[in-house]
């Protein structure tokens, strides 16, 4: 082995121990662990599909599987929707003075606890809270009505931290087109509208579809946003595995809900691997 | 030869720095209301010591936890009372030293020996109990409505209920409401509890969790919780006194939580006194008003330390009518846990 090549696994080395020790060996461990099962309270190591099998026997445990990924596919939509503009408004229309104040002013909601901002959203969709009082303030609604303990509050409260996540890598994708694309296409005629359509948006691509991807990600994996807004009237499968972790300590059925949501996150990364660019953030 | 001697010089100090932190600590595996700091000071000035508090939620949780430790991490353990006999057969409770821990002061329902004993071996003692039973908002719902299981989860109530987020004492609370006693639920009785909780469901608002059904009744959002009681409204009744809750005329679900010595405890005395103070009057007082959620003390004799305004919140003269009015949690044997828990999750998922 040259020098170089042993520098080189110097520097790897620490890497690939690290991902060995808490990414690949856990993962070998909670695969076999989904094929385990739990007899009374006792684990048998019997290594069939009975935890899989399960999950398509009981309506609450694929039920779970559709309310995550119906969540999670519309607060990325949503998310992509809302942050495109306030990205474009940030690297195109905000002075260079005041672009950093701007991405400032976006990052803002990160640094508030992330359960103290779910716990402040279903204050602010009560009842009484501000949303219902104005609406009743300005005559739009008689009655106040049902925001929070819904899907739409959880929606509402993934949306607001994603929102954020998608105007960054958004931002960092259309900070780095030459204004020269632009140009040319106006030069050779084509209007607003058809630049963005042809030119920006192909470009920009990348830096939806990763922040895309990432809020994917986060979201079908996340607990805490469902379990305080969403008030348990849907469960997602966080909250279907906690469950099982809680009260019966079935990790066997836990472990193959996880298998079965890291295996969607896969089936996401293959379908958006061909724009991913990671390497942007 | 030198080096050896070093080597085993330094795992002799090792070795007595290890006991020395031992002896100075004790560590414990409990609920939210132990880590009130009122509760915890005095026991830890009287013996110089440090208690270590880790709270869990669900005794699966624990289980696991204790099951994944070394022996010695933990010296002690607050668990449901239902699930003793769960933590017994684990192998993670050791047996209390005979005579260690008197209940002769206790209210007699709560000793509950057929809980807290596994072959004639007494493995921990009841600490604290309350009920899961219906909080309200008195200035918005009619209270004679309340006193009836059937009026609660009326039409007349659609979309002002939150139910509490644990199976066991809601199918408990839906099998008074069906006539069913907590103790003899069997597979039989499930279609009859199904058809109760899904009506309580499509009546609900949500069900929520401790901490979101506190904000859900004291924002307004709800105006009853189903399997509520004074550990929900106790906390807030200096500011809110129209919150308040009360036991049906069917009954209501009797919740109780036991404290054990953990099997190969660093400081088995230690964690035998622990025990001891919070059993005393002053601990029981301590832990049934502690600024995580309110109780009552299973040892009557803390009534002497207790204040009156304490006792009114705690309802303590009607503590023999509601004793008796109350049924303790269904405690279903695996098979039937699994099918009980799987009939909530359905019905959450409706």
């Amino acid at each position: 082995m040259s020098k170089d090549q042993v520098r080189g696994w110097g520097f790897v080395t620490p890497a690939l121990l690290w991902t060995i020790a808490f990414f690949i060996v856990p993962f070998v461990v909670m695969g076999a662990m989904s094929l385990a099962s739990l007899e009374g309270r006792t684990l048998v190591w019997d290594l069939s599909l009975a935890n899989y099998a399960e999950l398509l026997e009981k309506k609450y445990l694929w039920r779970a599987i559709l309310v995550s990924l119906e969540i999670t596919l519309t607060v990325t939509v949503i998310s992509v929707v809302l942050a495109y503009p306030l990205a474009w408004i940030i690297a195109f229309r905000v002075s260079p003075r005041w672009q950093r104040l701007a991405l400032l002013l976006a990052i803002l909601p990160f640094w508030t606890s992330y359960v103290v901002r779910s716990y402040a959203w279903l204050l602010v969709l009560a009842r009484e809270g501000v949303v219902n009082e104005t609406l009743m303030w300005i005559g739009a609604i008689a009655e106040p009505i049902t925001l929070a303990n819904t899907r739409f509050a959880t929606v509402t409260g993934f949306v607001h931290f994603f929102v954020m996540l998608l105007t960054l890598t958004i931002y960092a994708n259309l900070i780095q087109l030459s204004p020269n694309y632009r140009r040319a296409a106006m030069d050779l005629g084509a209007n607003a509208f058809q630049t963005f359509r042809h030119v920006i948006l192909p470009l920009t691509l990348p830096g939806i579809v990763t922040g895309a991807f990432l809020t994917f990600v986060l979201c079908i994996g996340d607990y805490v946003t469902p379990q305080i807004l969403g008030g348990n009237t849907e469960l997602t499968v966080p909250q279907v595995i906690m469950v099982q972790l809680g009260r019966r300590a079935d990790f066997p059925l836990a472990s193959a809900l996880a298998i079965v949501l890291m295996s969607i996150v896969a089936l996401a990364y293959l379908l958006s691997a061909r724009w991913l660019r990671l390497d942007r953030l | 030869m030198q080096t050896g001697r070093k080597i085993l010089g330094v795992s002799a100090l090792a070795l007595m720095a290890g006991n020395a932190w031992a002896e100075g600590e004790l560590n414990a595996l409990v609920w939210c209301d132990h880590t009130d700091p009122e509760l915890i000071a005095p026991f830890e000035a009287k013996h110089n010591v440090k208690v270590n508090l880790r709270e869990y939620e669900g005794t699966g949780a624990a289980l696991a936890l204790l099951e994944q430790s070394r022996p010695g991490d933990w010296d002690v353990l607050v668990v449901d009372g239902i699930d003793v006999f769960r933590a017994v057969e684990a192998g993670v409770l050791a047996p209390l030293p005979e005579g260690a821990v008197s209940t002769a002061d206790y209210f007699p329902e709560v000793v509950m020996v057929e809980n807290n004993t596994v072959d004639g071996v007494t493995y921990a003692v009841t600490e604290k109990f309350g009920y899961n039973t219906i909080s309200y908002n008195s200035a918005k719902v009619d209270p004679a409505d309340m006193e009836s299981l059937s009026t609660v989860w009326s039409e007349k109530y659609d979309g002002r209920i939150s139910i509490y987020d644990y199976y066991l004492p809601v199918m408990g609370l839906a099998a008074i409401a069906e006539g069913i006693a907590t103790d003899a639920i069997g597979a039989g009785d499930l279609a009859k509890i199904d058809g109760v909780l899904s009506t309580m469901r499509s009546r609900a608002a949500s069900v929520a969790g401790v901490v979101a059904a506190q904000t859900a009744l004291a924002t307004g959002e709800v105006d009853i919780v189903v399997g509520g009681g004074e550990w929900l409204t106790a906390v807030l009744a200096s500011e809110q006194p129209e919150l308040t809750w009360t036991i049906p005329k069917e009954g209501a679900v009797r919740w109780a939580q036991s404290i054990g010595v953990v099997e190969g405890a660093s400081n088995p005395d230690l964690a035998v006194e622990f025990i001891k103070y919070i059993t005393s009057p002053e601990g029981q007082a301590r832990l049934a008003t502690s600024s995580c959620f309110w109780g009552m003390p299973a040892n009557a004799k803390a009534g002497d330390v207790l204040t009156d305004a304490q006792k009114d919140i705690l309802r303590w003269d009607q503590q023999p009518d509601y004793l008796a009015l109350t049924q303790l949690y269904p405690a279903p044997d695996a098979d039937l846990d699994i099918e009980m828990q799987d009939l909530w999750l359905e019905t959450l998922q409706q």
